[in-house]
């Protein structure tokens, strides 16, 4: 089976690090945001970033596919 | 002569109800129903069908009335809520595709057909079907529990929870046993609409009616309750530890259900499955509002014995008869429509994954579809007894199933993508894995050490998964061979 290039398994780690490990450092309530707690707006964030990475490893797969695949796989921007 | 609130409030809800059931069937008699067509829709769902069949079985009743219920009950750890799901999607961008590839190749229909394959074992298989079957039964219970819920406030306690809920599971066993898969993808169509609309107008109506706006509603909570809105919350041991391992256990898991698994298989292409992937988690913002609700019903009206209760109960006191009744509607399709996908996985899984390969390998597949169809009715009554016979929380119910669902998660992924792998680790760990979650969570040891249980238990799991496939030497693991074969002849 075809692995996912690291490009892409890092842009999915970055909604992992934003969400997920850094709880201690963004559940707060101050300072609110848009009339939010901290860490509400904050995970609001990410859903809207996390499409956006996706957004990324997708074009990098798609862009990965249409390459010979004797290339170096993790070779990426 | 007057109508009572209650008479207008359910006459709306049975209509929502009714138009639902009608799509479903409407669905199903445009089709000639084969076991493909019924357990994956003939393997032909575009974009647009499958994103209605993903968002249709991730948005539940539990999102409607648990996330409302988790945030007026717990506080802080409800986020997790918001975070797991999102996270889910980006585990299946990873995960779905070569699954997808695997299923067209070899004409895979459920998770089992998927683990028999790779390993090449149907007691795995059937072992499989049976931990799927068993964790299904507290999703199933938490839909039937929110429906209960819905007619109960919704009717001002003039209908009790178990007539409700018995009328429901007929409604769905119906539509289910006519229907099959297409009918929960179309009748989402309407689910999600009214959804959506109930979310937005009640997470800001509430809020702006009672404190004049969202900001000022929050305002007042971090005054009165400063603690509530971080973590643990309301709580004493659901802290960041715990918030951590339980985002890991359910974002891992969202698609080791039988069902989201199963959902893979209905898709045109991987690249579908991708793009899916990609735009799905904007979808969790529509839950943000069921918090909003959630955090002022605790302000308006506090004290509910029950969380669950908190989201409806502050609707009823809020908006006139009609309103609860349109809200009440979407909350009963959110639960229907997941419960028929369950309904129907778990049956496809009993027949064709355990009753066949183990009791009748000589069945014919028409046969196996028809004792599909019977299950469908069984296993709504086994639901239902559990629904009138436990009160659990509708969080804690779907964190039990995930704590059990997620221990497929080895055996998928290092199935994909370690060719070390044996089957006879996978078995292992996963026993090791489902053992050690029911043991921790029925023994109340939930969370231990800060940790969620069923992420404790996966990582045993994982552990005894890697280390028994170590002991096997290199060429007699056999799976190596068979993934070879199956890279070389995938299309990407």
């Amino acid at each position: 089976m075809k692995r996912p290039s690291y490009g892409a398994i890092l842009l999915g780690l970055i909604p992992f690090a934003g969400m997920c490990f850094s709880v201690s450092a963004w559940d707060r309530v101050y300072p609110m945001v848009l009339g939010m707690p901290f860490n509400f707006f904050w995970l609001l964030l990410w859903i809207v970033l996390t499409p956006l990475c996706m957004w990324a490893a997708y074009h990098l797969e798609a862009w990965r596919s249409s390459e010979t695949p004797h290339l170096r796989q993790d070779e990426n921007p | 002569m007057t109508v009572t609130p209650s008479a207008t409030a359910l006459t709306v809800i049975f209509t929502i109800i009714f138009l639902g059931s009608a799509i479903g069937f409407y669905a199903g008699t445009r089709h000639k129903m084969s076991l493909e067509q019924w357990t994956v829709g003939g393997r032909g769902f575009g974009p647009a069908l499958m994103w209605l069949l993903m968002a249709g079985e991730t948005y539940t009743t539990f999102s409607f009335l648990g996330a409302s219920g988790w945030a007026y009950s717990r506080g802080g750890p409800a986020l997790y809520i918001l975070a797991y799901l999102t996270l889910g999607y980006v585990v299946s961008f990873f995960i779905l595709p070569p699954i997808w590839d695997l299923g067209r190749e070899h004409g895979l229909q459920t998770q089992s057909d998927f683990f028999r394959k790779q390993y090449g074992s149907k007691y795995l298989g059937a072992f499989v079907s049976v931990v799927g079957v068993a964790f299904i039964i507290p999703y199933l219970q938490i839909q039937l529990t929110g429906l209960g819920i819905i007619v109960e406030i919704a009717s001002f306690d003039g209908i009790g929870r178990t007539p409700a809920m018995a009328i429901a599971i007929t409604l769905l066993a119906g539509f289910v046993f006519v229907s099959g898969v297409r009918a929960v993808a179309w009748v989402s169509v309407l689910k999600d609409i009214l959804m959506v609309l109930a979310a937005v107008s009640i997470g800001i109506g509430v809020p702006h009616i009672y404190f004049g706006g969202i900001g000022p509603m929050f305002a007042t909570l971090a005054r009165v309750k400063p603690a509530h809105l971080v973590m643990p919350g309301a709580t004493n041991d659901l802290g960041h530890s715990w918030y951590i391992s339980t985002v890991l256990l359910t974002s891992l898991g969202v698609y080791m259900w039988p069902h989201t698994f199963g959902a893979t298989f209905t898709a045109k292409s991987g690249d579908t499955i991708r793009r899916n992937a990609v735009v799905m988690p904007l979808y969790t913002t529509s839950l943000a509002f069921m918090f909003f609700t959630g955090f002022a019903a605790l302000l308006v009206v506090p004290g509910l014995s029950n969380g669950d209760l908190s989201l409806l109960t502050i609707v009823r006191q809020t908006f006139p008869a009609w309103m609860l009744g349109v809200i009440g509607g979407a909350g009963a399709l959110t639960a229907m429509v997941p419960a028929a996908i369950l309904l129907l996985t778990a049956s496809t899984l009993f027949a064709k994954n355990l009753y066949r390969p183990i009791f009748a390998p000589a069945m014919k597949d028409d046969q196996v579809a028809k004792l599909a169809r019977t299950m469908v009715v069984v296993l709504s009554l086994i639901s239902l007894y559990f629904a009138i016979h436990n009160s659990a929380t509708l969080v804690s119910l779907l964190l039990l199933g995930y704590a059990g669902v997620t221990q497929f998660f080895p055996g998928v992924v290092l199935g994909l993508y370690w060719r070390r792998v044996t089957m006879v680790g996978v078995f292992g760990g996963m026993i090791v894995g489902v053992a050690c979650a029911t043991f921790l969570i029925l023994s109340k040891r939930d969370p231990v050490v800060g940790l969620n249980a069923g992420f404790v238990a996966l990582c045993a799991n994982f552990a005894i998964t890697v280390f028994v496939s170590m002991l096997a030497p290199v060429q007699a693991s056999g799976i190596s061979e068979r993934l070879s074969e199956s890279a070389s002849g995938s299309t990407r």
